[in-house]
């Protein structure tokens, strides 16, 4: 793979000019919102950069986040600087199987000691034995690659809230990460799967100043995930004038209008899909007629129906309602009762003292 | 739990069924206390059908009230359809009233029902400065007040939501949700049950004056 020492080298043995270069730097600057004046910085700082050492662990995961990582049709600068970095485990890219895989892995935690960032897919069940890698539970695997690590970057909504494995009735016991690592930082790229951009965005930021990004509440970069799919959405013109496709492939879908009552949660979600985009920038699920499902929120398996919409209730309604009409009927009936009875009995003590 | 799933979940749920049970309870019980039938002759043939007019024409105060209670009638039908046309015209008010009954029907741009939210919830407020700066006329309780707080509260919420004023959406949207839980839970129990009672109240009066015939 990158046999050459610095990524400035890497990349200009590649054919990418210097000019495409600083254009790479100045994009993502500006994507994670750093000051212009550190562009030159970047510039600068990536061109030394040295192989940083990146340990991958897959547990609970379906692999996705690896796919949308590296199926990229035109390689991108994201794509080589990824190929760049030495990515020391992988269970899907790395060449090694067997015992020599777990070798590499335990070489890279003691060689780079300290400083190897610690990524993360798939979520972790407590329950040891539902998930192993050469014998070793998840569990264990991830507590001892964490011990050593420099952060953790937990890719994919499984990794960050513990995703479709934790989805009710939850068989494994699965948690994320952030609930068994506590004393290092962590980073979650949320997503089913994650914008690749957002994984390299974040990469990219730790190579040239060294530390994370600024986090919201939940963890997640606030580049990629400070705005809902709502605020930046190209069919926000239509909900505001009230144009709802109905259904599928009505009139309203075929012109593009917002898919609000089709379930969509972008109002609730929060991502970079509508303005970053898939597929370097081709297209997102709004974009293709299919409401946002949310899949950056925690526990979005379980919230509520993909094509239900955010204002519709979340209770199995009609009987209980019902049943509560016959109740306050009863309960009327009843206090009516009480009451005629109570007059009639002053009526009658009336009558009585005349 | 998310607060907004237990917004949208649980609290909306019960208050519901709070709101129907409590409402049907309160409209049987009294219901029941009717004073039976006047037995006398009526002194109009047709008075007891006409003295259902009543609940139409005390719709407006009589002529020689107006000077008094003009700004008031006014500024009160105002915040009534306002909050009526917010309620059923919005795109989302539609959309939970579908889930819940399965009907729906067109609805207003947002854009108008912001306008319209705001003349709501500056009527309120033109509502609770003349009930607070005329005590002579207004005698009011607690649970007035608590009854303009639980129906502003929805208004702010809804409009500080859509605009994604203060906390972040869904937390705003929680609040909002929950803010209506509490409207649907006092509604029964407080003078706000004079939505159903108004049109039984103004009845019986009428019928009662148009048997002894008085010309409604």
């Amino acid at each position: 793979m990158a046999h050459t020492s610095t990524l400035g080298e890497l990349l200009r043995s590649q054919g990418v000019s210097r000019r495409d270069f600083l254009k790479f730097c100045t994009t993502t600057a500006t994507v994670m919102a750093l000051p212009a004046s550190l562009i030159p910085v970047m510039a600068d700082a990536l061109e030394q950069a040295r192989r940083q050492s990146v340990i991958w662990l897959s547990f609970q995961e379906c692999t996705g986040c690896t796919e949308a990582l590296t199926r990229s049709h035109a390689p991108t600068i994201e794509g080589l600087m990824f190929d760049f970095i030495s990515l020391d485990y992988h269970h899907t890219l790395q060449a090694a199987s067997g015992r020599a895989a777990e070798a590499a892995r335990e070489e890279a935690m003691r060689e780079h000691a300290g400083k190897y960032l610690l990524l993360v897919d798939g979520s972790i069940p407590t329950v040891k034995a539902y998930s192993t890698i050469a014998g070793i539970s998840n569990l264990d695997m991830l507590k001892d690659s964490a011990a050593n690590a420099a952060a953790l970057i937990a890719v994919g909504t499984c990794a960050a809230y513990g995703g479709l494995p934790m989805a009710a009735p939850n068989p494994t016991s699965a948690v994320p990460v952030s609930d068994i690592i506590k004393d290092k930082p962590i980073i979650n790229i949320p997503g089913c799967p994650p914008l690749p951009q957002a994984i390299t965005g974040v990469i990219a930021h730790y190579l040239t100043l060294g530390t994370l990004p600024a986090l919201d509440a939940m963890g997640r970069p606030l580049a990629f995930f400070g705005e809902t799919i709502h605020d930046r959405c190209y069919r926000r013109p239509f909900y505001d004038r009230g144009l709802f496709a109905e259904t599928f492939d009505d009139e309203g879908a075929r012109k593009g209008w917002c898919l609000f009552k089709l379930g969509c949660k972008g109002p609730v979600a929060y991502n970079a899909c509508a303005h970053v985009k898939w597929n370097q920038g081709v297209s997102f699920p709004i974009q293709s007629g299919h409401g946002c499902i949310g899949c950056s929120e925690s526990g979005f398996w379980d919230s509520a129906g993909i094509y239900e919409s955010i204002a519709d209730g979340q209770f199995g309604t009609t009987p209980k309602i019902a049943s509560a009409a016959v109740v306050g009927a009863v309960a009327g009936a009843g206090a009516a009762v009480l009451a005629r009875g109570k007059k009639e009995k002053k009526a009658a003590a009336h009558a009585a003292n005349e | 739990m998310t607060l907004l799933e237990f917004a949208r979940g649980p609290a909306i749920h019960w208050a519901l069924i709070i709101l129907v049970a409590g409402t049907i309870w309160r409209l049987l019980g009294v219901l029941a206390l009717t004073r039976g039938a006047d037995l006398s002759r009526p002194r109009d043939a047709f008075g007891n059908y006409k003295g259902y007019r009543t609940v139409f024409s005390r719709a407006w105060p009589s002529g020689e009230f107006n000077v008094a209670t003009r700004y008031q009638t006014v500024v009160a039908y105002v915040f009534h359809f306002a909050t009526l046309i917010v309620v059923v015209g919005i795109t989302a008010h539609i959309e939970f009233i579908q889930s819940l009954t399965g009907t729906s029907w067109p609805a207003l741009p947002n854009a108008a029902g912001v306008a319209v939210g705001i003349v709501a919830l500056v009527s309120l407020f033109a509502l609770i400065m003349r009930r607070v700066t005329k005590p002579s006329i207004y005698c009011s309780n607690r649970g007035d007040y608590i009854t303009w707080v639980l129906v502003a509260a929805p208004l702010i919420t809804g409009l500080m939501a859509f605009a994604h004023l203060g906390p972040r959406y869904e937390t705003m949207l929680a609040i909002h949700i929950l803010s209506v839980a509490l409207l649907f839970i006092w509604f029964p129990f407080s003078k706000l049950m004079h939505s159903i009672w108004f049109v039984f109240s103004r009845a019986q009066s009428g019928l009662t004056y148009a048997h002894k015939g008085v010309q409604i």
